[in-house]
């Protein structure tokens, strides 16, 4: 006689408290593959934990939020956001799809150029870019978005021994009636900073100012805050043209625009509460077309998302190392991946989904990672069918930041795949090996042996 | 590990605890479970009925009984 399957079992406590307001439950569905690719295929040729890309996925996010600008104004720029995610594949997809490149170190632009970016489309952003860097910028004609008066003054003497006129633009940052307010970065409108850079720019004679930057925070919920920004822009623009007699050429409103994952202390999850694209191009293009410019004299709209066009594109698959009750009674569950590689479990209530069938019994849990400390939690409280160690789950919605922020911590860094549109597979970053991590120690000689008592 | 007297449960899974007002719905197996517990079943003998009726290895049993306990034992339905 076939026997039958097994399940631990289990008691949950039934409590007659208030229910849930907004009738939302827990929803399971098993992932069980990705753009139709089965998990256990990609776990067994690639190893678990691993990162997965839909290289459809992003494409089609692209697309959409391309249309959603371009449907609405005439002259639309994507520059693709290195620091969400700079593997060299992932930004061939945004240039093959028209992007230019938004970077923020030197090593950055060295990677744009390295991916065949033309210098005139990089754009130069950052507090911090050395010396050697803005001349190589200024050689290659990039766009560089001054941060503060020390960048600005640095510049006009490089211009100076390398007799360039170099594009500029300058880093304004603003109250929008979000808050904190961002303004670490950049001038400042409201007291007058951002127009004394302007005016020393164009005074100085030395560089060309083309564009005006901002970028207001990071996953905004509210798109009347670039509503804001884009008026103080333009007006800025109207006072570079009329007053200094230099037209601007292109508005740069940054990114942060944010995807559909649940921040840490949401009521809602982020699927009901977050704005679309579409939202937030209505709120930039309208205020633009409105100010007043004339047709052929609209600036440029230049925008730098990164999220929202990677994050759903990207599922780490990992797998269940052991199952255990805490003192108070909690059920805790320790994956094998943690924050050292999931940096954005910090910011999200990540959804994350069993990668098998499972019966209808689910029980809360604490979901740790597999580091020896104690910080490392996934999931503080998620609600998840019965997993047993050796199943598989796939967290969604990770394919801004944690490929770049993540950490050789305790453990190595896992490989990252890109499914292609046709469902091919293909391993963009290798897992890293012992090897890898040493090869830039080196030992001094005294320390090369030694003899335990 | 005995569950106390008074603890109420049904084939269905419901288990009522009288003394404190608690209930509890569980899954299939830990209602089968529960109702050989109340039968007065020893515990080898019920891990060794689990074993003959579903597909499931000794250890992975051993090492789910000890939660099976603490829960129970969470739960206050057994005996001190």
């Amino acid at each position: 006689m076939k026997k039958l399957k097994y399940e631990r079992p289990l008691i949950k406590k039934m409590n007659a408290g208030l229910m849930n307001k907004f009738g939302t439950r827990t929803e399971f569905q098993p992932v069980k593959a990705i753009d139709g690719v089965p998990v256990t295929q990609l776990i067994s040729e690639y190893g678990s934990p691993l990162f997965v890309l839909s290289e459809r996925q992003m494409r089609k996010n692209y697309r959409s939020a391309a249309r959603s600008f371009k449907t609405r104004y005439p002259k639309v720029q994507f520059a693709w956001s290195y620091k969400t995610n700079y593997l060299n594949a992932v930004c061939q997809i945004f240039h093959q799809e028209g992007s230019w490149a938004e970077v923020v170190s030197g090593f950055e632009y060295r990677k744009a150029l390295g991916n065949g970016v033309a210098g005139e489309h990089i754009i130069f952003n950052g507090p911090d870019k050395h010396r050697d860097e803005l001349i190589l910028a200024i050689e290659n004609d990039s766009l560089i978005h001054i941060d503060h008066f020390d960048e600005l003054y640095n510049l006009i003497e490089l211009c100076d021994e390398l007799n360039k006129k170099p594009r500029v633009a300058i880093r304004i940052n603003m109250d929008t009636g979000v808050y904190p307010l961002w303004d670490r970065f950049g001038f400042n409108y409201e007291n007058g900073q951002a127009w004394n850079a302007l005016s020393k720019i164009v005074g100085s004679g030395r560089m060309r100012l083309t564009g005006l930057h901002c970028h207001i925070g990071t996953f905004m919920l509210s798109t009347n805050a670039y509503a804001v920004a884009a008026g103080k822009l333009c007006e800025l623009a109207y006072r570079c043209k009329t007053l200094l007699s230099t037209p601007i050429q292109y508005l740069d409103l940054g990114g942060g625009f944010p995807s559909t994952n649940t921040l840490k202390g949401a009521y809602l999850p982020g699927v009901d509460t977050v704005p679309s694209v579409d939202d937030f191009a209505e709120a930039i293009t309208t205020t633009i077309l409105n100010f007043g410019f004339k047709q052929d004299e609209l600036p440029l709209l230049i925008l730098e998302s990164g999220r929202v066009l990677i994050d759903d594109a990207g599922y780490l698959l990992g797998s269940v190392i052991a199952n255990k009750r805490l003192s108070d009674g909690r059920r805790a569950t320790v994956m094998n991946f943690g924050v050292n590689i999931l940096f954005t479990s910090f910011w999200y209530e990540h959804k994350i989904s069993p990668a098998q069938d499972f019966d209808q019994y689910t029980e809360d849990m604490v979901l740790y990672g597999p580091l020896c400390m104690n910080i490392d939690v996934v999931r503080e409280s998620i609600n998840l069918p019965l997993l047993n160690p050796g199943d598989h789950v796939v967290v969604h919605k990770v394919g801004a930041y944690n490929m770049t922020q993540w950490m050789q911590f305790i453990s190595m860094r896992p490989s990252v795949v890109l499914i292609d549109e046709q469902q091919n597979i293909h391993e963009i970053r290798q897992a890293e090996k012992l090897e890898y991590m040493e090869q830039l120690e080196q030992m001094p000689a005294h320390l090369q042996q030694y003899k335990l008592a | 590990m005995k569950l106390k007297k008074n603890i109420a449960t049904s084939e269905n899974g419901f288990i009522f605890n009288p003394s404190t007002g608690d209930s509890f719905s569980s899954n299939g197996i830990a209602a089968e479970i529960l109702g050989l517990m109340k039968l007065g079943r020893s515990a080898d003998d019920i891990k060794q009925h689990i074993l003959n009726t579903y597909d499931v290895e000794p250890s992975q049993l051993d090492r789910d009984w000890e939660d099976w306990s603490m829960q129970l034992k969470d739960a206050n339905l057994t005996e001190l």
